[in-house]
């Protein structure tokens, strides 16, 4: 097993209120084998046995799926790695001696809380503004009364794909929350059930994404380059024409 | 502590839609007039909160995440069970759940398991409805495939990620709601205690994980969808938030806590790969249908896969199991992989692995059929081992994975403590002792969706229940419990960190109250919890202050209870002393070395009491009857 | 026409604004070098072709005025653009590196900026005729006004035609990034689109480049013939 020497560049934020600054740290025997959170988890309990405050960052599942890790390493969001989130890239991906630079999100919709943890309820409320299908419980038809071509469905499943963790607005250099918008109405502009509140949802959609401080799209595709679920950039696209076709007629 | 479980009588087909007709209701106008409060934004607590949110109760949702999406029911991978019979091969409402109890080992009772067949259906039809992008065939309708070691093909899937997708289809449910104002939801906030007034649940006390408030929220009932417990482990296939805080508090508040004991053991993980390791990774059990499970016939057998001759391999399920093969369930199989590696035959760095071969099903089928079927699977498995699964045989190890146990609930979903109402993992109603695949998002969902939204209606209505608000000394009181509670943890300034308590509480479990367990060795963890908890108490270190974000305090917490909970888990486990379902009780097996279940003792839902602190808890018992499925005994030979 | 103004203020319909603004202005660009490449065709041609379109007075205010118009939108718009993309990250970060990015797409107020002061200084030059009052004299044997000679003085100056090929190509790279982007943020794009998009953007915009360096080369290599009878002020 390879074990190596870095030098870990993070930044330290008390809290929102606060300035943050980067701190340098050293870290000797890590190995190849662990995950970039575990060798944090490592620097932490090293800071919280010496009585320092360990680093804050986000992390839940570590499997990939639930959307909480984020970190910004050496310039990407979650890594270097393509197709991989931060608590699924693993050290074997750095060399001893690398010097690692490591930031939250930044973005004025996702203000930092504490060190690497950001406030990303942005997205939350862009989902309560028109992110659903405005069924109520129970009275639904029979699930295969609806037969749905089977390329729609998969085109929706590519979009719902999303774990929400933000990676799109940190990659964008204006930090706009297009790719997620986009994957959020895709999922249900391909699908049938989704035509009725088509028009609404997108408007209401774009409208509270504005209103949230995030940037506009100019189509400069990072987003795509960085999502970790490779949410395709086509999903912007059919947005934008939803959305003005949802303009101009309604 | 009186255990009714108020199920109703009659020919079990009937119980649910009489129980319906005999709950009372609640006039719409006077829906909003009643709040609720839900703690847990899984699939139970989400979908729960949405329906009763559209119903016109006022409710307020609780998750110690960001964003309630993050709930670990998001991780599951598999599919979802429904007894639709789309595909025509013979699957009925009666079969899902014939299939449940006896996958459940018959510890689960048969009115709940019943109710939870009949509704699933529903769960599929609401799902659509709410857009989740099941897969499909090409005519357009459902795709279904099989699982789990079940006879038809009834799991509805989307792609890898099902789980994920239910998720955001509750979510999304739940974000209307509160976009409509009916729901107020609060995101990073954990429940740290439970208020009861009067033998009623009517509140909680939080701590705001931003800025370290500790404050109270007062209802008219309040539902715990918080999940299982599977971290007491340590190493576990459960994110790594996921806590017992709430379940145990509401426990020490007086709610009965069934059949702790009751873990389910995934056989197909990651196996660790050091010290540092900080979570087991599941990988879907799919990948049994075309790998073969191995490991060198020698002990300490350090050869690199490809030097070990055919003859010197033992593909141990194959060989114990002839009739189910690598497709044992997943009990048999975690247990096997345990045993040959506890022989000394375990492979890897660590030598607790077993290898999942893929080389005959690669030469047979072709590579391209391989990485059609498993294609995410391999790319994820190279992703965290750095091997490649088309050249080397992966690596596997079993790992806990869900909990079946949970606080004890009655045919309305409500524990010990009126207006106490618990779903999904949390609760230890419709598993039993094992866990069938793809059936614990049918469960939350059911619990959330189509249980719940008619109980806690009828509880309200059939409850007098006066106003009340935080301002009530008993709020005060608790309120000022948890403030010693954390004082007490950030004043200590010992040495340890409250990971390294977590760690050594994991290793004990794993160790005496695992997939295999024994007298000897669960006393000997009945004496090593109580003095870990001492030292905890005594020698835990943390950093930061009470007044902001402090994560270490927030583990401290969790540990902290963790620690009171596995004293109570590993005497329920010594108390049964039958193998059942997801565990091995040493000295209960067959002539041949199988799991012996005991029915003539065992046949009921163990369920405890606290007492007080330093108090041994006080069993009851739920007796179990079966007379819809007779009890036979589970052989997989 | 509220709802107007508030679609077009919205992140999307201001982004469909900068993509119709700039489609007339990718229109007029093509019109614009065509006409001038009759350069080539000698002093007759060209002086022809503009007296030609100043005989239509009414045709050429109708398309400066929509050029004035499509211009103004397309400036303002993407200077309240990015002033909102600004303040979207007011924390820069330490460390941020490209992943599907061009340097032509990060980089469109820059180049833009570029593209709007040559601009300017090329309808003060040729336009205006405001750098070199003396063309306004110009005419040639015909009597009609002596583009051809203005064109041809100006590029053998090698400061000005530099100027003109350095802001050339930034324009060439304003549209590369441009032409796409129109497609994309119409919403007429599509995966199967996207790489004949790509292909043509790339070309249209390489066509653009070339064909409007292609006069300040000419002349300065000497390629142009320098009219007769003519003298420079």
């Amino acid at each position: 097993m390879t074990l190596m020497k870095l030098t870990l560049r993070i930044w330290r934020q008390k809290n929102a209120r606060t300035e943050g600054q980067f701190v340098t740290y050293q870290l000797d025997n890590v190995s190849e084998h662990m995950s970039f959170l575990e060798m944090l988890d490592v620097l932490n309990e090293g800071l919280v046995a010496k009585g320092e405050e360990p680093v804050a960052f986000d992390h839940d599942c570590r499997e990939g799926i639930c959307g909480a890790c984020s970190l910004m390493i050496n310039g990407y969001p979650h890594g270097p790695l393509p197709k991989t989130t931060t608590c699924q890239l693993h050290m074997r991906h750095f060399k001893d001696g690398d010097v690692i630079t490591v930031e939250p999100w930044r973005a004025r919709a996702f203000p930092v809380i504490k060190d690497c943890v950001t406030d990303r309820s942005a997205f939350d409320r862009i989902m309560q503004a028109g992110g659903f299908i405005s069924v109520r419980t129970g009275g639904t038809p029979d699930a295969n009364a609806l037969p749905i071509r089977k390329r729609s469905a998969d085109l929706s499943m590519d979009a719902a794909a999303c774990i929400g963790c933000g990676a799109c607005v940190a990659a964008c250099k204006n930090a706009s929350a297009m790719l997620f918008v986009a994957a959020k109405v895709g999922q249900f502009a391909h699908l049938p059930q989704g035509q009725v509140e088509r028009k609404e949802r997108v408007k209401a959609m774009i409208g509270r994404m504005d209103v949230e401080g995030f940037g506009n799209c100019t189509n400069t595709y990072d987003c795509e380059g960085a999502c970790p679920k490779q949410i395709p950039r086509r999903f912007i696209n059919e947005m934008n024409r939803d959305f003005i076709w949802a303009a101009l007629t309604e | 502590m009186k255990l009714d479980a108020k199920c109703p009588s009659g020919p079990i087909a009937q119980q649910w839609d009489k129980h319906r007709f005999d709950m009372k209701l609640i006039n719409p106008a006077n829906k909003r007039k009643f709040d609720a409060i839900v703690v847990g934004t899984g699939l139970a607590g989400a979908s729960a909160a949405a329906s009763l949110a559209e119903l016109g109760y006022k409710v307020d949702v609780f998750c110690f995440s960001d964003s309630p999406r993050r709930a670990h029911s998001i991780a599951a991978q598999g599919g979802i069970n429904a007894a639709k019979n789309y595909p025509n091969d013979g699957d009925s409402v009666m079969r899902l759940f014939y299939d449940t109890v006896k996958g459940g080992d018959f510890r689960a009772r048969e009115s709940n398991v019943y109710r939870l067949a009949q509704v699933s259906n529903a769960i599929i039809d609401q799902c659509v409805a709410q857009g989740v992008p099941f897969a499909r065939e090409y005519s357009g309708l459902l795709d279904n495939r099989s699982f789990g070691g079940a006879q038809v093909s009834r799991t509805f899937y989307a792609r890898g990620q099902t789980g994920q997708q239910l998720l955001l289809g509750a979510y999304s449910a739940l974000m209307r709601q509160v976009g409509l104002g009916q729901v107020k939801m609060h995101a990073r906030t954990e429940m740290l205690d439970l208020v009861v007034i009067d033998g009623r649940a009517r509140g909680i006390v939080v701590r705001d994980l931003v800025s370290g408030e500790i404050r109270s929220y007062a209802a008219d009932a309040v539902v715990l969808a918080t999940g299982g417990y599977a971290n007491i482990f340590y190493l576990s296939t459960n994110a790594k938030a996921c806590n017992a805080t709430a379940i145990w508090r509401a426990h020490k508040r007086g709610a009965g806590l069934a059949n702790p004991c009751y873990t389910q053991i995934h056989p197909t993980c990651i196996p660790r790969s050091g010290d540092y390791q900080s979570k087991l990774t599941l990988m879907s059990e799919s990948l049994r249908n075309d790998g073969r499970v191995w490991v060198p016939k020698a002990k300490v057998d350090k050869r690199s896969p490809d030097q070990i001759p055919e003859s010197e391999r033992d593909y141990y399920l194959e060989r114990k199991y002839p009739s189910y093969g690598n497709l044992a369930p997943r009990d048999i199989s975690s247990r096997a992989a345990k045993e040959v590696c506890d022989e000394g035959r375990g492979v890897g760095p660590s030598g607790f692995g077993v290898y999942l071969d893929f080389a005959d099903s690669i030469q047979r089928l072709g590579k391209s059929v391989i990485e059609e079927r498993y294609g995410n699977l391999f790319e994820m498995y190279e992703r965290i081992t750095g091997e490649n699964p088309y050249g080397v045989p992966m690596r596997i190890y079993p790992a806990p994975h869900y909990t079946m146990g949970g606080l004890w609930v009655d045919y309305n979903l409500m524990s010990t403590i009126d207006g106490l109402h618990v779903i999904g993992e949390a609760n230890f109603s419709d598993h039993g002792a094992n866990r069938l695949g793809a059936s614990a998002l049918m469960q939350g969902l059911a619990d959330g969706y189509f249980i719940l939204p008619y109980t806690l209606g009828h509880y309200f209505a059939s409850s007098k229940l006066g106003k009340l608000t935080t301002d009530h000394p008993e709020f005060k009181r608790v309120e000022n419990e948890v403030n010693e509670r954390q004082q007490r943890l950030t004043s200590m300034n010992g040495k340890r960190t409250p990971d390294s308590f977590h760690r050594a509480l994991g290793a004990i479990m794993w160790e005496k109250c695992g997939m295999a367990r024994n007298e000897r060795g669960l006393k000997e963890a009945l004496q090593a919890i109580p003095a870990l908890r001492e030292e905890f108490w005594q020698n835990l270190k943390i950093t930061g202050s009470r007044e902001e974000y402090n994560v270490v305090l927030e583990h401290a917490g969790r540990v902290a209870d963790f620690l009171e909970f596995a004293e109570t888990m590993c005497l329920d486990a010594l108390t049964r002393t039958e193998s059942c379902g997801g565990h091995f009780r040493e000295e209960s097996h067959t002539p041949d070395g199988e799991a012996q279940r005991d029915d003539e003792n065992f046949c009921h839902a163990t369920v405890w009491e606290h007492l007080g602190d330093g108090k041994t808890p006080m069993a009851h018992k739920e007796s179990l009857t079966f007379d819809t499925v007779k009890l036979t005994v589970r052989s997989y030979k | 026409m509220r709802w107007l103004m508030n679609v077009l203020t919205s992140s999307i319909g201001a982004k469909a604004l900068m993509a119709a603004t700039g489609l007339i202005l990718v229109l007029f660009l093509v019109g614009h070098m065509v006409g001038n490449l009759q350069l080539f065709g000698g002093p007759d041609m060209l002086n022809g072709y503009a007296e030609f379109l100043h005989s239509k007075p009414l045709v050429l205010w109708v398309v400066r005025l929509g050029m004035i118009a499509a211009v103004l939108l397309h400036i303002l718009s993407s200077i309240r653009l990015t002033l909102l993309n600004n303040r979207a990250r007011p924390t820069a970060y330490k460390l941020k590196r490209p992943i599907s990015s061009t340097f032509a797409s990060r980089n469109m107020f820059l180049t833009g900026l570029v593209v709007a002061a040559f601009v300017t200084y090329h309808l003060l030059h040729f336009t205006f005729r405001a750098t070199h009052p003396a063309f306004a004299t110009l005419k040639d044997a015909h009597g009609r006004f002596d583009v051809y000679s203005m064109v041809v003085q100006s590029f053998s100056d090698p400061l000005i035609a530099g100027a003109y090929i350095v802001a050339l190509v930034l324009l060439g790279l304003h549209l590369w990034h441009a032409i796409g982007s129109t497609f994309q943020s119409l919403g007429l794009m599509s995966p199967k689109l996207q790489p004949i998009v790509s292909a043509m953007s790339l070309a249209l915009a390489g066509l653009l480049v070339l064909g409007n360096v292609a006069m300040p080369i000419a002349v300065l290599l000497g390629l142009v013939a320098r009219t007769q009878g003519v003298t420079l002020p």
